[in-house]
């Protein structure tokens, strides 16, 4: 903290409610770490779901992930946690004020992102053409093919919300590299980014255990 | 008054500049950050869910004077029913207390100038607003009728009704929720004052605190859970159909797993206004301080593993059965603990038996009826044969209403000079809390009786031999209806022509009552000093001498 409270203050930096810098930036890193767990439950739910279908009927399990694409899954996966790299130098790098680098990391993190999604748009449009596509176009055949349907539900569930967070990821981070180019984040109010970065942490966390999950149980 | 009152343009006996009058204009109202305008709007939203859920109460109860049902038929009982439970349980007892009186008081309590976050604060409130015009969109298009618990296959599957919008409605304010708890425990982490550490905080704020973590923790799950009901809907596959080798039985679980530990969403706050009235009123420090906030934070934890009692008749295990009725009864020691140090700190107090006195004495006789019923609901013996009874209605309601809307109303009462910086009429007051307390022992207490008798709930019509008790209590309703209308009148005419209240009219303690009524926009013109917030055997700092305030 190179400036004094008052001088914060006066440019708007440091919100009413709080006496200094300090205690707003472990505040609002606080309420980031508390939503997090509720994020945890969130999936949660759906991680349980996945426990008890998969227990009462793990052939098909087994079978369902069979169907799904492996390079595409594990390439995903290898993009996802490369971008957490990159995020993760632009949270230490804003304490130098290295604009431009972090600016460039921001973008290039953000743009992982955007690729992950095409290629996850990429993985349904085969799916489509391979009838899987559960509630729209559904056609398996054999004693499992009921079980594989619900192996399909929960995937297309849990990959579609968590690449809702991945679009939310993008455009967050995104407004992180606007507000860096910008100067108005800088090594004296880092609070942003550091909490932007948090949550690019769980997207990634996220993927780690869908990958095995759906990708790698079947094979 | 101090010396630094900043408005020198007003008359010296005006208080310096209020909340209130710190804005004004419509639109001030709609993006205010501050936490005070925030509870209030929050209060004028969930004062319009309850006269909206207690239409829908008053319609069943007239159904119910007859045998085969006088007013409604069975499809419009069932969506009658659902609407009722739906708006009471989300829209008007889940934020009741914390949203209201928590947003209002727990700052102040702190010596804070605002909550944490603000903005989340309000939109936490817009987005209740979102979800209640979901709810009330449902209800426009003709209902739902799959009861307040969308259990399936007949909510997925089944009903024809509006399933997807009122789902949609609670998973939008499941998120209001979710953001006022997070807002709460952040606060109460990091903006304490300096001096005020843990064990001095009020049993209020440890009550909103216990319940923000239940909120945070369960509403999540909730909300995922309703999003594969319309998932599964819109689909026609999910992991709740048993066709494809799902569970319905797994809905059950999830949906309880939020809604157990709602119900404590409901209490927990309760138990901690009636922790505030309680030694202000018996002029004693509360009993058992330690054993207060051990008992509140054991409530919400072990709240989380209950949830399977409301299966026992759904075809659990054995073993699970077990384990859910022991751990049933474990939750009862840390509630009956509370109920004891109430008791306790009257004892030797100079009890006197103002408004929110009664409200929280009648909190305490109501809610020890409620749990003890809990209690026998808990043993599986017991819960099967009156799982499907009026028993179960009048258990819930003894602890939701006769419990969390005493509490609430208490708290309304005892905080309301502080609040609106106004006294209200004191006889009407206690007039109809009394009132209160017989109308909803005539309405609930029968209905005990009922479901002994084997009356099952959620039907339009009954067998002709319980009409008496029926009849009985919607009498009851009535006088409880009326009860409720009473203090809209008072409270409304105290907004404008009430006594000026003072700073403390009821010589309590906690740093509320050091600060202005209304409070400035800061919560504080001077820095408050940190007392005990339950210290009646010493002199309260700064504040007006206690005068045994009377209207």
């Amino acid at each position: 903290m190179n400036s004094s409270t008052a001088d914060l203050r006066a440019r708007g930096l440091i919100a009413e409610q709080f006496d200094d810098a300090g205690q707003q930036h472990a505040t609002a890193q606080f309420g980031m770490w508390a939503f997090l767990a509720t994020e945890v439950l969130f999936f949660g739910v759906l991680f349980a779901g996945y426990a008890v279908c998969r227990a009462r009927d793990p052939e098909a399990f087994l079978l369902g992930s069979q169907h799904t694409e492996i390079i595409f899954g594990a390439v995903e996966a290898g993009i996802l946690l490369l971008s957490s790299a990159t995020v993760t130098f632009a949270v230490n790098l804003i304490k130098f004020d290295e604009r431009r680098v972090v600016t460039a990391l921001l973008t290039i993190t953000a743009l992982l992102g955007v690729i992950f999604l095409v290629l996850h748009g990429i993985e349904y449009s085969h799916e489509y053409d391979e009838h899987l596509m559960v509630g729209v176009d559904f056609a398996q055949h054999g004693p499992h093919a009921r079980g594989i349907e619900l192996f399909f539900f929960l995937y297309y569930a849990m990959t579609l919300y968590h690449s809702l967070h991945v679009l939310v990821g993008v455009c967050v981070l995104a407004t992180m590299g606007v507000l860096v180019w910008r100067r108005r984040i800088r090594s004296e109010y880092t609070t942003p980014l550091v909490l932007a970065g948090l949550y690019w942490h769980l997207v990634d966390i996220v993927w780690i255990f869908l990958f095995p999950l759906m990708y790698l149980i079947g094979r | 008054m101090n010396s630094t009152v900043i408005t020198p343009d007003f008359p010296e006996l005006t208080p310096p500049r209020d909340f209130y009058t710190h804005k004004s204009g419509l639109l001030s109202w709609l993006l205010t950050t501050d936490h005070k305008r925030i509870a209030i709007l929050y209060a004028i939203t969930i004062t319009l869910f309850f006269i909206m859920g207690g239409v829908a109460a008053a319609m069943i109860r007239i159904n119910l004077v007859e045998p085969q049902g006088a007013l409604l038929s069975a499809e419009t009982y069932n969506k009658t029913f659902t609407f009722h439970g739906v708006v009471m349980v989300w829209f008007f007892l889940i934020p009741s207390i914390p949203a209201t009186l928590g947003n209002f008081l727990l700052p102040i309590m702190i010596g804070a100038r605002d909550l944490a976050f603000p903005r989340l604060n309000l939109a936490s409130w817009y987005l209740f607003v979102i979800g209640g015009c979901f709810t009330i969109a449902c209800l426009l298009l003709g209902g739902v009728d799959t009861g307040w618990t969308f259990y399936t296959p007949f909510s997925t599957m089944f009903s024809n009704t509006n399933v997807i919008l009122v789902a949609v409605g609670v998973f939008v304010t499941g998120f209001s929720t979710i953001l006022t708890g997070l807002n709460f425990i952040v606060t109460t982490h990091k903006l304490r004052m300096p001096g005020m550490t843990w064990f001095k905080l009020p049993l209020f704020v440890w009550g909103m605190y216990a319940v923000s973590l239940v909120m945070v923790l369960a509403t999540p799950v909730l909300a995922m859970t309703l999003s594969l009901i319309g998932l599964e809907r819109i689909a026609h596959v999910g992991i709740f159909d048993p066709a494809l080798g799902g569970d319905p039985l797994l809905f059950q679980h999830m949906f309880w797993f939020y809604s157990h530990p709602a119900v404590y969403i409901m209490i927990l706050p309760a138990m901690g206004v009636v922790s505030e009235i309680i030694p202000c009123f018996a002029r004693r420090k509360i009993f058992g301080y330690k054993f207060m906030v051990y008992a509140l934070v054991g409530i919400s934890v072990i709240g989380f593993f209950v949830w399977g009692h409301h299966m026992f008749v759904a075809g659990m295990s054995a073993t699970a059965t077990l384990v859910f009725s022991i751990l049933s009864f474990i939750i009862a020691v840390p509630s009956a603990i509370k109920v004891f140090n109430w008791t306790a700190t009257l004892r030797r107090g100079r009890i006197s038996f103002e408004a929110p006195m009664l409200y929280a004495l009648g909190f305490v006789g109501l809610f020890m009826i409620g749990g003890m019923s809990g209690l026998m609901l808990a043993a599986p013996a017991l819960d099967i044969p009156l799982h499907a009874t009026y028993f179960v209605i009048a258990h819930f309601h003894y602890v939701m209403v006769g419990g969390t809307v005493m509490a609430y109303l208490g708290g309304i009462h005892y905080w309301w000079p502080k609040i609106t910086g106004r006294m209200y009429s004191e006889g009407w007051a206690r007039f109809a809390a009394i009132l209160m307390f017989f109308g909803f022992n005539f309405t609930f207490f029968p209905q005990y009786v009922l479901g002994y008798l084997g009356m099952p709930r959620r039907y339009h019509a009954y067998p002709p031999q319980f009409q008496t008790l029926n009849i009985l209590s919607s009498a009851g309703a009535s006088i409880l209806a009326l009860s409720y209308l009473i203090p809209v009148v008072y409270l409304g005419w105290s907004l404008f022509h009430g006594a000026r209240a003072g700073n403390n009219p009821w010589g309590a303690r906690g740093l509320e009552w050091q600060t202005t009524s209304p409070p400035p926009k800061g919560n504080f013109l001077e820095r408050p000093v940190v007392q005990n917030a339950y210290a009646y055997d010493e002199p309260a700092p700064g504040g007006e001498p206690a005068t045994g305030a009377t209207a």
